[in-house]
């Protein structure tokens, strides 16, 4: 089947979609954004999270089907042209990042956190990001980043 | 494979009866790990995120709620607190946020696991499941509905309506075993509701019987129990010994299993653990009503 949508603000189009696909698939390998990653494909790390009509989601449990004519956001929209989001940012000067594999789905997490609560505590935060799993940094560098993330964007 | 997208409820319900082979999909978070792991290959899929009437909650005349199958636990958790106090809990604790933005009440009674968070606490709280096809609607007492591991009584061609609350009639509560805070399935989980116009108990167990469950000996021992002391009217102290009983009954009403999640042994101990503190803190806000 073919599949409508937008993504990053602009229309797209997946033809030959196969009907039991996730949108995470049809991201990554039809529609050539390898930014979320795919690690478990049962919602449990949160690498794969994108905003979906404003909704942070699994992508990987999203029918590609379910996605038709809706908008998604991943995490190649959070930069505009070579300017990084704040959240980057902070991402990179604290270290949040070593492997990589988690971050594109924590960004978005982060994103949409801070939108909806510029300060969050603590707790909030570990709350918020319950379902993006990192293996490598321990999460003291990613609460650093959100931190940081936030100071800024109260500047 | 089809992929069918209905607009309505009436569309939803002539699909499920033309394409026996479809499995419906809602938030996707129970079904899509079956296809990503190739576990289950459908004939098609019933998208139902597109039809209206499963998204939106409502009172009812007699100051319940029919909340429709598609409303996701994030909204449950933000919008019911006061007219779902119990199932507000449970979907609390329910995955992650991305799970909880997506996961249906519906979902979860239509997967029908003992270990569904929603069902402990539909259970304590007499829920009905309103299920319906082409042929008509019915509406099932939530205890009837599980019928086995992950089984229930929705016929082929039926579909989840909507689930009926009764107004709420006193402390509701829900508490659950797991390995952490977040993203488990629970090892047990228990829901408890205080009626206190009808001087009843609602008390259910998840996780720890082939179906969820009533545990009825526990329901109607603290029944009686607070009838004889007087306690639903006084609202004075509840006897550590009544409670510590009830936790025991409770444990007793379970038929656990050992698995890799937890052991029988672990499971019925956890379950009175659970039931007495949920008493404590339902009891404790029946008396704070009073005032
Ligand atoms: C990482 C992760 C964590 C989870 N944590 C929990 C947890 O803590 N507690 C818990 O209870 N569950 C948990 N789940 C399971 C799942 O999120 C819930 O069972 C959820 O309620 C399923 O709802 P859904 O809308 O996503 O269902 P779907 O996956 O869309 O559907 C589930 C089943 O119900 C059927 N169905 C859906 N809607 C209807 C309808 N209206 N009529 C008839 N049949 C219908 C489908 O055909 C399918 O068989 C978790 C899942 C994941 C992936
Ligand atoms: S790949 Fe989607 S949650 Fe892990
Ligand atoms: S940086 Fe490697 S998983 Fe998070």
């Amino acid at each position: 089947m073919r599949v409508d949508l937008t993504v990053n603000g602009e229309r797209r189009q997946a033809d030959d979609v196969w009907e039991g696909e996730s949108l995470l698939y049809v991201l990554r390998e039809r529609l050539g954004l390898p930014g979320s990653k795919n690690a478990c494909e049962q919602g449990e790390c949160g690498s794969c999270s994108v905003y979906l009509d404003g909704d942070v989601v699994c992508a990987c449990l999203v029918a590609a089907g379910q996605a038709q004519g809706r908008d998604v956001m991943t995490v190649e929209g959070l930069a505009t042209d070579d300017v990084l989001h704040p959240v980057q940012t902070a991402f990179l000067e604290t270290g949040a990042v070593q492997c990589g594999f988690c971050t594109p789905g924590l960004l978005v997490a982060v994103h949409d956190l801070l939108a909806r609560d510029p300060s969050p505590d603590d707790d909030t935060v570990r709350e918020a990001l319950a379902g993006n799993l990192c293996r490598c940094t321990g999460y003291e560098k990613i609460l650093d980043a959100v931190r940081l993330a936030a100071e800024r964007g109260r500047g | 494979m089809e992929f069918l997208a209905p607009t309505t409820w009436a569309d939803a319900l002539a699909a499920r009866s033309e394409h026996p082979g479809a499995m419906p999909i809602a938030g996707g978070t129970d079904l899509m790990v079956e296809l990503n792991f190739d576990r289950h290959r459908p004939e098609g899929l019933l998208d139902l995120t597109r039809v209206p009437e499963l998204r939106d909650w409502q009172r009812t005349e007699d100051g319940g709620v029919r909340l429709g199958a598609g409303v996701t636990f994030a909204r449950v958790m933000t919008e019911l607190a006061d007219l779902a106090p119990g199932l507000a809990m449970a979907s609390r604790t329910v995955g992650s946020p991305q799970i909880r933005v997506r996961g249906t009440v519906g979902g979860n009674l239509g997967s029908a696991s003992p270990a569904g968070d929603a069902h402990p606490v539909l259970l304590a709280v007499d829920a009905v499941v309103e299920v319906e096809s082409v042929r008509g609607s019915r509406q099932v007492p939530v205890a009837e509905f599980f019928t086995g591991v992950k089984r229930s009584s929705l016929e082929p061609d039926e579909l989840i309506a909507a689930v009926l609350l009764p107004p709420v009639a006193g402390p509701q509560q829900f508490a659950k075993i797991g390995t952490r805070n977040a993203m488990v399935i629970a090892v047990t989980s228990f829901g408890l509701a205080l009626h206190g116009d009808r001087r009843t108990v609602g008390a259910a167990i998840g996780s720890a019987a082939p179906t969820p469950r009533h545990a009825a000996t526990a329901e109607a021992f603290l029944a009686a129990a607070l009838d004889e002391d007087g306690l639903w009217e006084s609202r004075g102290d509840l006897p550590d010994a009544t409670a510590t009983r009830f936790g025991d009954l409770v444990a007793a009403d379970a038929s656990p299993i050992d698995d890799v999640r937890g052991t029988a042994a672990y499971r019925r101990h956890a379950l009175s653990v659970l039931a007495r503190r949920t008493l404590g803190w339902a009891w404790h806000d029946y008396r704070g009503e009073a005032a």
